[in-house]
């Protein structure tokens, strides 16, 4: 065991070492926020009629190229927030969507499930403040739960979609993340559900009707090639470093085989859950030798817009910087030379190299049953792996400080109690990631490194 | 001079001491654990015949200055009587009165009785060592961790690590009730008559005056000096001046120099007998005011358990948020668990004086005082908290009686004090039908193995199977058993340590 993870951890200590401390800890202030660097040393202005635009195929329909994904609302205060009472800043998601709006995004995207199922009533709280032709909505039929997947049960979560978002007609409608045939039929087909939601686009209360995918190469090709429905729109994960090293399905494919089918792409983590908005020190060099004044985020969402068939981008922003650098980079769009393109291919490759955990913080696997908080875990360990400060040999130079780092950081970030030592291995959450992280395997992983330090303390 | 010396000296002694008491990261005890080690009943305890016959002679030397000095509760009482000294009525209240011989033998004969009969955790009520411990581990190291806790807040704030968070909860009411209620009785003696505790209470105090009667170096007044103020008398915290007579009481001085300073004829010094004149001596027959030593029993305590909801492995329909969790309960144990190097329930208890210092020390949240009246405040082991961890052996590092042997890392992980017995009923394996082995998991000794429910079947679930022969009972698997509020596998000491 310690041999193993030795090995490992030699390999990630030398890889990392003097990457580095430039990239501050944003604090947890949002759902879970999207980690960006704010900037400023691009244009103080904002410009409020440049945004780039995609059309509807097949329609003159314009969607703003930027998305606003509504996963990862800013909250109220820690003390002020209730059990099972709206703990979203309506004041503050109000300020954003009224900026958003006002800057020419009109793409908001969000779903029954997010933010402890509180998104859809506060995004329809700040978007029934605008005209409805101002703005298009997308929500998701998310029946994962089992006692959610019966007709009836269905339904009124669809229908629960119209009152929480104050509207008579959804724009985009989405069979929430499926990835598996069994699993699909369940919870569309053998209900009848999807006959359902064909009649409400027929009948003109869902305008478009589309997919949300995370899942196997073969699965996905069943939904292009051989299932019968027409859809209007598919959201897939694409972002510079799941172009090509995704597992099991890289964005490149999926991207092609749409645009072959002329089949309009939405995209989701554009930037990895926030990974790729702080990366490590070999990217970040290879990015500020171009330009330093454009951050990691910038680079990754004009990779996403850098694609014709791309119909918007959606970015989780928790923080009115976020929205304003995004808005910057899409107003209007430039697209990527060939050398840039080659810059993002061999930035992925070294983030390929160095693998943090791919945790983006959705937290579909929250909570776990037995208290553990994983994706505060993750983020704890990835931070460490992304710094460089990973603790390699009790003989290195600072060995010491690293390892105290860590352990008081951990926990600074995470209770004891809901530490990665008591997770059980029940596996529960294996079927929530939509990463495909094999939770239970890294908890061990990081149970073990975090034993090691603890039984070595070189003083 | 001798007092500022005596002063400084009792200054370092008592910081120092205190600190071995506050410190929780396990620094300071490496440096100034010694002076925890040469309080005289622990190195009695001990049997560290060295300490013994150096304290000795030092008191044979000069008398009582152990008690001045070295003894952190004869310090806290000078210190409490200091504060009252600053009011100007109070700065000459002391009167001589004669020894309440009694008492103090009655208080001696029923503390060696209690040791001897076994009823250590009784007869420490009264030890000054193990008191003071009790005030500094129940009452002062939470104010301490209270205010370490606030430096790693604003640590946290700027992503310093200097300081880091340390969890401080009430680990026994009745140690707490007994800590408060020796130090309201300590203060109320101390404030009024200063040294009456040390003069007539206490057990080291009484035997070391036995010794001192016979001390070489001692103050002694010149009666050609002398004016027969009684200043002195009026400014002797032990009360062991006669100055009508000019004869001090030996037994009970503690050596602490304010007559020798005090004196403005300078009547008084401390100075050797070999070669003196004999004092002339008349007996006295002046009544003394009463000594307030009744001291109070105490009932036991229920503690209280704050009842959380038990973790349900179930469905959410929402992504996001905490499964609740329940607070572990300490379950019953039909042996008792002590910590390696202990050695045996009959060592622990024949030795440790309850001055709780392991409990201070201990980094995992483990050792409490007990509650169960046969060990009353001696140290104990439960896992709700965290778990005896292989890299520490801070506990016997730092007992200065002997209670907890020094027993180094390797030696640790082979002493079996306890072994783990796992409950069917409460195992998520059983009761929820998920997968786990967490216990397994996390056993260092390999002690613990899942095997197939059924033989024939390699896949069927897997349940913990507990090899006791293995297990060193370290509690590992306690800890993270994820059943609550009770772990489905638990320890129970042993009454003897073993070797694995």
């Amino acid at each position: 065991m310690n041999e193993n993870n030795n090995k490992l951890s030699r390999r990630r200590f030398f890889g990392l070492m003097g990457s580095g401390a430039a990239v501050t800890a944003a604090t947890l202030a949002g759902c879970s926020s999207e980690k960006q660097r704010s900037v400023t040393t691009l244009p103080a202005e904002v410009p409020t009629d440049k945004m780039t635009y995609r059309t509807m195929p097949g329609t003159d329909e314009k969607v703003s190229l930027l998305g606003y994904g509504m996963m990862r609302l800013p909250e109220i205060d820690k003390e002020k927030q209730e059990e099972g009472k709206n703990h979203l800043d309506q004041e503050e998601v109000n300020r954003l969507v009224d900026y958003a709006i006002s800057h020419g995004v009109n793409y908001f995207d969000t779903s029954p499930r997010y933010c402890k199922g509180f998104s859809e009533e506060t995004v329809g709280i700040a978007l029934s403040r605008h005209q409805r032709s101002e703005y298009v909505v997308a929500t998701k039929l998310s029946n994962f739960a089992p006692e959610t997947q019966s007709f009836e049960a269905s339904v009124q979560m669809y229908r629960q979609s119209f009152k929480n978002l104050q509207v008579d007609y959804i724009d985009y409608y989405l069979l929430h993340s499926i990835g598996e045939l069994e699993n699909y039929r369940t919870r569309y087909i053998n209900n009848g559900v999807l006959d359902f939601l064909l009649k409400e686009r027929e009948a003109g209360r869902i305008r478009y009707l589309g997919w949300s995918f995370h899942g196997s190469k073969e699965f996905f090709d069943y939904m292009l090639n051989e299932q019968p429905v027409k859809f209007d729109f598919v959201q897939i994960q694409m972002n510079y470093k799941d172009w090509e090293h995704a597992d099991p399905v890289t964005a490149e494919y999926m991207y092609n085989e749409l645009t072959k089918r002329n089949i309009p792409v939405v995209i989701m983590e554009p930037l990895l859950g926030g990974g790729l908005a702080k990366v490590n020190h070999k990217v970040l060099a290879m990015f500020q030798r171009v330009n330093p004044a454009l951050t990691p985020a910038y680079w990754a969402f004009r990779f996403c817009g850098h694609f014709p068939n791309v119909l918007t981008v959606l970015s989780g922003m928790t923080y009115m910087e976020h929205l304003q650098e995004n808005i910057r980079t899409y107003s209007p769009l430039e697209t990527l030379s060939d050398d840039e393109l080659a810059m993002l291919s061999r930035a992925a490759n070294i983030i390929t190299e160095f693998p943090e955990i791919g945790c983006t913080h959705c937290q579909y696997c929250m909570p776990c049953p037995y208290g553990l908080n994983i994706p505060a875990i993750f983020a704890h360990y990835n931070k460490c792996i992304n710094e460089g400060t990973f603790a390699d040999s009790p003989q290195a130079e600072d060995y010491k400080r690293n390892r105290r780092a860590f352990l008081i950081g951990y926990d600074r970030s995470v209770p004891r109690l809901r530490q990665a030592d008591h997770c059980v291995g029940c596996e529960i959450c294996l079927p929530k990631c939509p990463q495909h992280i094999n939770i239970p395997q890294e908890m061990q992983k990081i149970d073990k490194y975090v034993e090691y330090l603890k039984q070595n303390p070189n003083d | 001079m001798l007092r500022k010396i005596r002063i400084v000296l009792a200054a370092i002694f008592f910081i120092a001491i205190t600190l071995c008491f506050l410190d929780f990261t396990g620094t300071i005890h490496a440096y100034l654990g010694w002076m925890t080690k040469i309080q005289f009943l622990p190195a009695v305890l001990a049997l560290n015949v060295g300490v013994v016959i150096a304290l000795v002679l030092l008191t044979l030397l000069f008398g009582r200055v152990y008690c001045s000095v070295i003894c952190p509760m004869g310090v806290l009482q000078d210190i409490i009587s200091g504060i009252h000294n600053r009011s100007k009525k109070a700065r000459a209240r002391f009167a001589f009165s004669p020894a309440k011989n009694v008492l103090r033998y009655a208080f001696l004969v029923l503390f060696v009785v209690l040791m001897v009969a076994g009823l250590a955790q009784v007869a420490s009520l009264i030890a000054p060592y193990s008191a003071f411990g009790r005030i500094a581990s129940n009452l002062l190291q939470p104010v301490y961790i209270g205010i370490n806790n606030y430096f790693a807040a604003v640590a946290e704030h700027y992503d310093s690590y200097a300081f880091y968070h340390f969890d401080t909860w009430l680990k026994s009411g009745i140690s707490l009730a007994v800590a408060v209620a020796t130090l309201v009785v300590i203060a109320v003696l101390a404030w009024r008559n200063g040294r009456s505790y040390c003069n007539t209470v206490c057990p080291v105090g009484t035997v070391l005056g036995l010794i001192s009667r016979f001390a070489i170096f001692r103050p002694q007044i010149d009666l050609s000096k002398c004016n027969g103020c009684t200043l002195c008398s009026r400014k002797c915290k032990a009360s062991c001046i006669d100055a009508k007579n000019h004869k001090i009481d030996y037994s009970r001085c503690v050596a602490c120099m304010d007559c020798v300073e005090n004196c403005a004829q300078k009547a008084i010094s401390f100075r050797s007998i070999i070669g003196a004149k004999p004092q002339h001596h008349e007996a006295c027959a002046q009544d003394g005011e009463k000594a307030d030593t009744g001291r109070r029993t105490f009932l036991t305590l229920t503690s209280l358990f704050a009842l959380g909801s038990a973790v349900k492995a179930q469905e959410s329909k929402v992504d996001g948020g905490l499964a609740a969790i329940a607070e572990k309960k300490v379950p019953t144990r039909s042996h008792h668990i002590t910590p390696p190097g202990s050695r045996s329930h009959r060592n622990i208890a024949q030795h440790c004086t309850a001055c709780q210092l392991c409990i201070s020390a201990c980094p995992n949240g483990v050792l409490r005082p007990s509650a169960s009246l046969d060990r009353l405040m001696q140290p104990e082991m439960s896992y709700e908290r965290g778990y005896c961890r292989p890299e520490c052996n801070r506990c016997s590092q730092v007992c200065p009686t002997g209670a907890i042997r020094p027993t180094d890392l390797a030696e640790k992980t082979a002493i079996q004090i306890g072994h783990a017995v796992w409950i069917p009923e409460n195992c998520i394996v059983n009761s929820q039908g998920v997968k786990c082995g967490n216990c397994a998991r996390h056993c260092p000794n390999g002690a613990i193995k899942m095997m197939p429910k059924d033989e024939n079947n390699p896949e069927s679930p897997l349940f913990p199977v507990v090899d006791a022969a293995r297990c060193i009972g370290c509690g590992a698997c306690e800890y993270v058993c994820p059943s609550r509020p009770f772990s489905a596998i638990y320890v129970e000491g042993n009454s003897k340590h073993q070797e694995v």
